[in-house]
């Protein structure tokens, strides 16, 4: 009896000869980490929210977040939709979720283009090394030495009348629909230039990973294989930096989210009469002494959503490089 | 250290150079007219306004004829937006209040902040750290364009102690530098508890332990000054971010700093104030960079040597 106690069964046997993987490691201790399992969830929830929400509603003729109601301005939670109205009568639920959605998008999409260039011009970067890593690396110096918000708003100033002129070309040439077009026309020279500056540090986060990964000795393994440089550079230092790169790019969402807020704030990012957090907030603020729910609502799922992203990305950082973790 | 000097002074005139080549011609190629006014101007009027600026020239004689103006006579031209005033008197004008509000929001960042890394280190995984980093999370997270109204509304109109907005009297810095210094203080309150464990988790402080030597002595010969390093990189280019103005917290507080001016003037095409501010806030930030390197070299006997 006791002896069949001892011996291990085959599940045990099969997951022993397994091992943990980094990955299945990193998950397991990111699963301890309540803040940042809270933080995963809400960011489902509000993404499920922001994307599936307004195609939910629409289905039932309940989205509506730019048409007006002037008898209605105002009105309470529940009286004229969950959240109420906003002071032109417009469902503020709906434009609640209209406006994460465009946030989301400009923050997710621009974070995409930056790991993008981050990776590949870091990866060269490091990989190459020597006089091209110098020169690289210089260029981010200088890059990194000028005002970030200024050149932003310089940058999409300059390009918001070319995107603008391009959508129209689309819309005339093409069969794509001209309300699609316009809207994303809308977001893409604030996409554009906040990405367009904001690869500077991912550049720099994968060059320090891949300068030190190619002095290791499988990739020299690699090399005396007769592997070709393309090949050494993404199949082996690559997948081998995808940590630090999750890491920063689930940070950078929210710091983007920030941005496109911030400009927007001020009247420089997306232009009314589309919806973005950044705009709810700023005309929430306008009334907030007397209707302090318009700014309140906007308020809240924008810090939720910024909170669950650094939570997040605080616990991948713990769970993917135990090493730096602070524990 | 002469390197480190060099380096950033060449690395600042060569971004100067690009940032206002780069403003130029972009603001150049704006769609808009900057002297598109409340009332439409006639052909006559307009262009005499073009000649008056220079801006029937071409582009590339008025790019020559912007460097000439700016090194021999030191004159940044007039601006577009408000006519009959120099831009450099401008500036000259919006830059102190910048600064004052922004002198103000950095001491109490740091008075807050930094205090707050420490005690959180110092309880590593303990009820203060907690506290402590959400509180941080929080400072990064609200951003100032909500706090700021919501200061507004709960403090300035209830109490009517000090101004809901505007810049008249003394108190009226209290409220954007509060705002202002939330999230700084929350992000070196961040960097100074990861600067703060990894200094406690090396050898040297063991030893320092082992030989009996006070815990508040560790902390403030030993670990403090390697702590702050992460802290100090960040309070650099910071520091010239938030002393040339805060965009948001200008316009929420109605301050006529730098911050606002930059922002009407990017509205307005006012193409000769958007230079002579990029190109202040271009130097601006190259001395701040430098002054953040040579504290981190002063700070750090290994680079000092090197």
């Amino acid at each position: 009896m006791a002896d069949t106690k001892i011996a291990p069964t085959k599940s045990q046997i099969a997951k022993a000869e397994k091992g943990n993987s980094l990955w299945s490691d990193a998950f397991r201790r990111l699963r301890k980490n309540k803040l940042a399992m809270f933080g995963g969830i809400v960011i489902i929830l509000i993404l499920a929210l922001c994307f599936l929400g307004p195609t939910i509603l629409s289905w039932f003729d309940k989205f509506e977040p730019y048409t007006p109601d002037f008898q209605d301005k105002f009105s309470k939670p529940g009286e004229g939709g969950v959240f109420g109205k906003d002071q032109l009568g417009r469902d503020l639920f709906a434009r609640v979720l209209e406006g994460g959605q465009i946030s989301l998008t400009v923050a997710i999409l621009a974070t995409l283009i930056t790991v993008t260039v981050g990776v590949i011009y870091g990866g060269i970067s490091g990989y190459v090394g020597k006089f091209t890593d110098t020169v690289m690396m210089r260029i981010v110096d200088g890059l990194l030495a000028m005002p970030f918000l200024i050149i932003v708003i310089l940058f999409r100033e300059l390009i918001t009348e070319k995107v603008t002129s391009a959508a129209s070309f689309l819309v005339d040439k093409t069969f794509l629909s001209a309300d699609i077009v316009s809207r994303f026309a809308n977001l893409l020279p604030l996409i554009l230039a906040i990405a367009a500056f904001g690869w500077l540090t991912m550049a720099r986060i994968v060059r320090t990973s891949a300068a030190s990964l190619a002095k290791q000795e499988f990739v020299e393994a690699a090399r005396s294989l007769g592997l070709s440089h393309t090949r050494i550079l993404f199949r082996h230092i690559l997948p081998n930096m995808l940590g630090p790169v999750i890491i920063y790019a689930t940070l950078t969402i929210p710091s983007f989210i920030l941005y496109e807020a911030t400009l927007s704030f001020i009247g420089l990012g997306i232009q009314p009469p589309y919806a973005s957090w950044g705009i709810l907030i700023k005309e929430g603020a306008f009334f907030l002494e007397t209707h302090f729910l318009v700014l309140l609502f906007p308020a809240i799922l924008f810090s939720l959503t910024l909170f669950s992203f650094n939570f997040l990305g605080d616990g991948l950082r713990d769970a993917l490089d135990p090493k730096s973790s602070k524990d | 250290m002469l390197k480190t000097i060099l380096y950033r002074l060449a690395q600042t005139i060569v971004v100067v150079f690009l940032l206002v080549t780069f403003t130029f011609f972009a603001i150049r190629a704006m769609p808009g007219n900057p002297f598109a006014g409340d009332k439409a101007l006639s052909q006559e009027e307009q262009a005499a306004l073009e000649s008056y600026y220079g801006l029937d020239k071409p582009v590339g004689v008025q790019y020559a004829r912007f460097w000439s103006n700016v090194i021999f006579k030191g004159d940044f031209g007039e601006s577009t937006s408000m006519k009959g005033r120099k831009v450099s008197t401008l500036v000259r004008e919006s830059f102190p209040i910048s600064l004052a509000l922004g002198l103000v929001s950095i001491t109490l960042s740091i008075c807050i902040g930094i205090p707050l890394g420490i005690i959180a280190a110092l309880n590593h995984n303990k009820f203060w750290d907690y506290s402590a980093m959400v509180l941080a999370m929080a400072g990064i997270c609200i951003a100032a364009f909500v706090l700021g109204p919501i200061f507004q509304t709960v403090i300035a109109a209830k109490t009517s102690l000090i101004n809901v907005a505007g810049w008249s009297k003394p108190t009226d810095i209290i409220l954007p530098a509060i705002t202002l210094s939330f999230g700084i203080a929350a992000y070196l309150a961040r960097l100074t508890r990861g600067g703060m464990l990894d200094v406690l988790s090396q050898d040297y402080i063991r030893t320092a332990r082992a030989k009996g030597v006070p815990p508040l002595t560790i902390v403030s010969k030993h670990a403090l000054r390697p702590a702050l390093m992460p802290a100090v990189t960040f309070l650099g280019p910071a520091f010239a971010g938030i002393i040339t103005g805060s965009f948001v917290i200008e316009t929420i507080f109605l301050i006529p700093g730098m911050g606002q001016h930059f922002v009407k003037a990017v509205t307005s095409k006012d193409h000769t104030l958007v230079l002579a501010l990029v190109v202040f806030y271009g130097i601006l930030m190259g001395i701040a960079n430098l002054l953040s390197d040579l504290a981190i070299t002063f700070m750090d006997p290994k680079l000092r040597k090197a």
